[in-house]
């Protein structure tokens, strides 16, 4: 029996009276590539956000490692306004901010490219480092940490090298061709030493030879590594090609979950999603 | 160029700078009309470290803070009333009784104690205030830094700020090189911290906090550093301008003061320190002297030179602030730096080899 990476737990995320995330029951285990698909909307994002703690949810829970990470029930005007199911199981509060879930091992990437704009690839990597510090404000200052800042710095070449950014690592990153800047991102967040990665649309505005290229890209960060990966993703190709698990969500609901094959033959999956997605 | 090279140049350039200063202090009466050029490099280097202090909020950590007059009246009064001499307390707080503090520090151990002050409200404030998003900071640290100036002329609080009455007395300082060298290594302590890691902390959050996070950086934590290191500085700035002034008052830290050192911030360019110190010569060369023929009224023969008259350099400046928001947002220097390499390689002729070995700034 693998291990449980990641348990997404009756998970609701209700904005005012909108349900965004409906009841969410995810499980991703250990080196698994997990893919999370469903139409525009149907809130996978706001999952995203949830469990690297940039929403509270509005009830339910996320364990990380079999750890409780976040937790949190309906309290002060959601206490009316709640909507969802399971009301009453959970009782207590714990929000960690997003820093908190990085330092955990847990990092992501953006639907929308969140590069540090005015910085240099290499400068773009580097800021990772600052995670693993042990110096503090005074010894940094007045530059005592040598050692720890040329490792700092070697450690960010050395991802550059071993994820081919290398030829572009004096660039500003906002001059990247789009392609670039989507592995970028994704080199940014592998910079955190995470042992799960959440990747939100990494294909998203890629022609096929890239998608092709990141398609290859994910799988052999996977087993470089031996990460376990969590992304949602539109290009069905790409999705069918690499994942191990999908699950479709709808409205905010987990429709289905199973292997490619499952999730291609299910008539609900093509009725809600792949009928329209194919169309696209 | 290496390293070495480029420390060398620079230590002797600081000495022949201080050198020059030196030279033209002794040479220049008090009465020549020259004696200005020393009013305005005094002043230009104090305003260029409160400057220097509001861009690393501002420019390097994108915290839009208004509250920096606000943090140098706190360390003007706390050097002024911790350096009185106790003979001359009697006198300086006649109203309150010689006041309640009955010591004095010496001057270097006041200017220290100035900072902590100012770093210490902006600890203590730093933790609600930091959590509001752009122009609610600004408008409430711009609040705060009138209700200090309000608080600090408060009668029942007179034994300790002397109420609306001036500090005086406090010792000052004797020579330009003073200033220059207090500044000085306060905005080497500035620079050395933006290069750091903690600067590129600051940076990344300036450039988009909510991937800053998701790096693993605590934000209420950074932006609290960013915030209480920038009021000591600012702070300490207070003192050396109450040193500059030989009195200080309250009511002369408003929100106008904050504006002109916005002005300095962004006139040499958001995101750079030498932008900061070259702007802040310049402003402050301007208003105390170049401009001040602007408030005259001239007469060419019979002819009334129109406009010239009390007041209008003020809107002088104003014109220059909307043709500089207008057309050159990026300030002098823009996120730029000066450097001696850079300036070498340029004349030269070598090619700056990468940002990062290159420029000691960054
Ligand atoms: N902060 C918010 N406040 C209010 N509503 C929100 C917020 N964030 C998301 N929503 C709503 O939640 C729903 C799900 O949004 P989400 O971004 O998670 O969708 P998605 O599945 O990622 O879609 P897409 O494929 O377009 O990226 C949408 O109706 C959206 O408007
Ligand atoms: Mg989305």
């Amino acid at each position: 029996m693998k291990e449980n990476v990641l348990k997404v737990e009756n998970v609701t995320m209700q904005f005012g009276g909108v349900i965004a995330v409906d009841n969410m029951n995810i499980v991703v285990n250990e080196k698994e590539i997990v893919s999370l698909i469903g139409p525009n909307g149907a809130g996978k994002t706001t999952a995203f956000n949830v469990i690297t703690g940039v929403y509270a949810p509005t009830n339910g829970a996320v364990y990380f490692r079999g750890k409780k990470i976040v937790e949190n029930y309906p309290q002060g005007k959601m206490k009316k306004l709640y909507k969802g199911e399971n009301n009453g199981i959970y009782k207590s509060v714990l929000s960690p901010t997003p820093d908190k879930i990085t330092k955990l091992g847990i990092a992501r990437t953006f639907q929308n490219i969140r590069l540090f704009k005015s910085q240099t690839v290499f400068e773009n990597i580097l800021i990772a480092e600052h995670l693993r510090r042990t110096s503090n404000l005074f010894t940094a200052t007045f530059h005592m940490n040598r050692e720890e800042e040329k490792n700092m710095r070697e450690e960010a070449d050395r991802l550059l090298e071993i994820l081919e950014l290398s030829d572009v690592r004096n660039e500003m990153a906002t001059s990247l061709p789009y392609g670039k800047q989507r592995r970028l991102e994704i080199a940014r967040a592998m910079a955190t030493k995470p042992s799960l990665l959440l990747l939100d649309e990494p294909a998203a505005g890629m022609n096929p030879q890239e998608t092709d290229e990141l398609t290859a890209f994910i799988g052999r960060i996977r087993d470089d590594f031996g990460l376990t990966i969590f992304m949602i993703e539109h290009h069905m190709d790409l999705v069918m090609e690499i994942s191990d698990r999908i699950y479709v969500l709808d409205f905010g609901k987990p429709i289905a979950e199973g292997i490619p094959e499952e999730i291609q033959n299910n008539p609900r999956v093509i009725e809600a999603y792949l009928g329209g997605a194919a169309d696209e | 160029m290496n390293k070495k090279k480029e420390i060398l140049i620079s230590i002797a350039l600081i000495a022949a700078v201080l050198a020059v200063l030196r030279v033209l202090e002794l040479n220049i009466p008090p009465t020549s009309q020259w004696a200005m050029l020393l009013t305005v490099l005094k002043k230009g280097s104090i305003y260029a470290l409160v400057a220097v202090s509001m861009n690393l909020l501002n420019g390097f950590t994108g915290l839009f803070s208004l509250g920096q007059a606000g943090f140098m009246m706190i360390g003007a009064y706390t050097y002024g009333v911790l350096t009185i001499p106790v003979a001359d307390r009697e006198m300086v707080y006649m109203y309150y009784d010689g006041g309640i503090i009955k010591f004095a520090l010496p001057a270097v151990l006041g200017i220290i104690a100035a900072g902590l002050a100012a770093a210490l409200f902006a600890f203590l404030i730093g933790l609600p205030v930091l959590r509001l998003k752009s122009d609610y900071l600004a408008i409430a640290t711009l609040g705060f830094a009138e209700i200090m100036r309000a608080l600090f002329q408060w009668d029942t609080l007179g034994p300790l700020t002397n109420g609306s009455n001036m500090i005086r007395n406090y010792p000052t300082f004797k020579t330009i090189l003073f200033p220059f060298i207090a500044s000085g290594i306060c905005i080497t302590l500035i620079v050395l911290l933006i290069n750091s890691t903690y600067g590129r902390a600051f940076k990344a959050i300036r450039d988009d906090e909510i991937a800053a996070e998701a790096m693993g950086i605590n934000l209420a934590h950074h932006k609290r550093i960013a915030f209480t290191v920038s009021s000591f500085f600012a702070g300490i700035s207070g003192a050396l301008l109450a040193m500059f002034q030989t009195n200080v008052q309250a009511k002369s830290f408003n929100s106008a003061m904050t504006y002109e050192i916005l002005l300095i911030v962004v006139i040499g360019g958001i995101g750079s320190v030498t932008g900061s110190c070259i702007s802040a010569f310049l402003f402050i060369a301007c208003s105390e002297w170049l401009l001040r023929f602007l408030d005259e009224t001239h007469k060419i023969g019979d002819f009334t030179v129109p406009l010239m008259r009390s007041g209008f350099r003020k809107v002088v400046f104003s014109i220059i602030i909307m043709v500089i928001v207008l057309f050159f947002r990026q300030g002098i220097m823009g996120t730029k730096e000066f450097s001696i390499s850079g300036i070498l390689s340029r004349f030269g002729g070598k090619k700056k080899n990468n940002k990062e070995g290159g420029a000691p700034l960054q």
